[in-house]
């Protein structure tokens, strides 16, 4: 699979994940934030102003609540911040704002707390602009004050690797692609399976009607149906099932061969995962291995086994 | 309708910058630390696009009515806007229907349109 496929499939991915839960605004709707801003922005509307009377917010303030402020952070679900990683993993480093386009349904007023949606709206490219070559990024994000909708925003980028980085870095990009990497589906089903990874736990899904355990995590038990489910730690220990050594295609990002195995989990499930400290002669079904961390960053550590 | 609002000059300052960056709460370096703004390739800190946004309202409210609603800002957004510039805005209404105006807006700066895009209002 080329580059462009594999940032067209994970576009296409996070678009299938559609609206984020929402996030509410550090502060709801207040008159001491808005002086700031009107005093910033030297706009002397009266009908802001705190002796109105009349509690409205500025319409382009919409965003303002729901800024991440000094030090936040987007969640690990937020579909254009996940998007945003695929391309920089992809040699698209840099970002450029091109469009905003932002409809107010009402003025917001003092007091109301306000949520935040973002979807992935679309992604083009690869095309040549004046910057360098880039992927156009489209992000759909809808502010709500309970159920109602107050204002959107479609909010469009480019993604883009800067001409000089182009020049003086092309080469040694194909020759060392470290820094991309697969990142597997992680959504509400599975967030306490990677929570638990990023924490140093194999966390194993399990049925809170029967305690039947399964993996990988689905909505509901194969033995009983029920929906209730939670999780138990593993051991960490299990054995060599099967395994592949993987000699091609390439994969991103990674010098082959890798050595994949199905490990029997003590526990009584089987998981997929990389083995890391053995040779491709030198592994045996049947061999005892432990589970270990690989920190890939703030939003992924996947579980990879070592022989022990 | 073809109607032309008169222009605005506003002078970029690094206060202009700064405050209105901080004020939209948006904390990223190139709108408020200079030398991290020129390591990433800035000529200097620049305007951040709540600060576009918030001004072309600014523009359209103080020339039109600040009792005005506005319905919507759709900008596009182009030349930095930099310290020591500055930032001039036209405006034209393009049309009118049924109650509702649009205004093409431009604001210019010495690298070319810094944004250009329409905002809609309640006429």
């Amino acid at each position: 699979m080329s580059l462009h496929d594999q940032v067209m499939a994970e576009a296409a991915r996070i678009q299938g994940l559609g609206e984020t839960a929402g996030r509410e605004a550090r502060d709801p709707v207040n008159q001491p934030t808005i002086n700031n801003w009107l005093e910033a922005m030297g706009n002397t509307n009266p009908r802001f102003a705190a002796g109105s009377g009349r509690g409205e917010a500025p319409p382009s303030m919409a965003q303002v609540w729901t800024m991440y402020g000094l030090g936040g952070k987007p969640p690990a679900d937020d579909p254009l911040h996940g998007m945003m990683n695929v391309l920089t993993d992809a040699g698209y480093t840099a970002v450029l704002g091109t469009n905003c386009e932002q409809e107010y349904v009402r003025y917001l007023r003092v007091g109301e707390q306000v949520r935040v949606t973002t979807a992935l709206d679309s992604v083009v490219g690869p095309k040549q602009t004046a910057m360098g070559e880039g992927y156009f990024v489209t992000s759909r994000s809808t502010w709500y004050v309970g159920s109602e909708v107050v204002a959107t925003m479609l909010f469009r980028v480019l993604k883009y690797k800067p001409r000089s980085v182009v020049e003086e870095r092309a080469p040694a990009s194909v020759s060392k692609p470290e820094t991309f990497v697969l990142r597997p589906m992680q959504n509400r089903d599975t967030e306490f399976f990677w929570d638990g990874t990023a924490a140093g736990e194999l966390r194993i899904q399990s049925c809170n009607a029967c305690g039947a355990l399964r993996f990988p995590p689905g909505p509901a038990c194969p033995d009983c149906g029920a929906l209730d489910r939670g999780h138990v730690v593993a051991s960490g220990r299990g054995t060599v099932f099967s395994y592949v050594v993987h000699r091609h295609p390439p994969v991103p990002g990674r010098d082959l061969p890798i050595l994949i195995a199905v490990v029997d989990l003590e526990e009584g499930v089987r998981m997929v995962g990389e083995l890391v400290n053995v040779e491709p002669d030198d592994i045996k079904i049947g061999m005892p291995v432990t589970v270990d961390f690989r920190r890939i960053d703030d939003d992924l550590t996947l579980p990879v086994w070592r022989t022990s | 309708m073809g109607d032309v609002l008169a222009p605005w000059e506003l002078p970029i300052t690094p206060t202009l910058v700064v405050s209105t960056a901080i004020a939209t709460r948006d904390f990223q370096d190139v709108h408020h630390d200079r030398d991290l703004a020129q390591g990433h390739g800035s000529k200097d800190i620049f305007l951040n696009i709540l600060t576009s946004n918030g001004l072309v309202e600014r523009y359209v409210t103080d020339r039109l009515g600040h009792d005005i609603d506005v319905l919507g800002i759709a900008i596009r957004l182009g030349a930095p806007a930099h310290p020591y510039d500055t930032l001039t805005f036209t405006g034209t209404v393009a049309s009118v229907e049924d109650g509702v105006a649009t205004i093409d807006v431009r604001g210019a700066v010495s690298l070319g349109d810094h944004v250009t895009g329409t905002v809609r209002v309640r006429a």
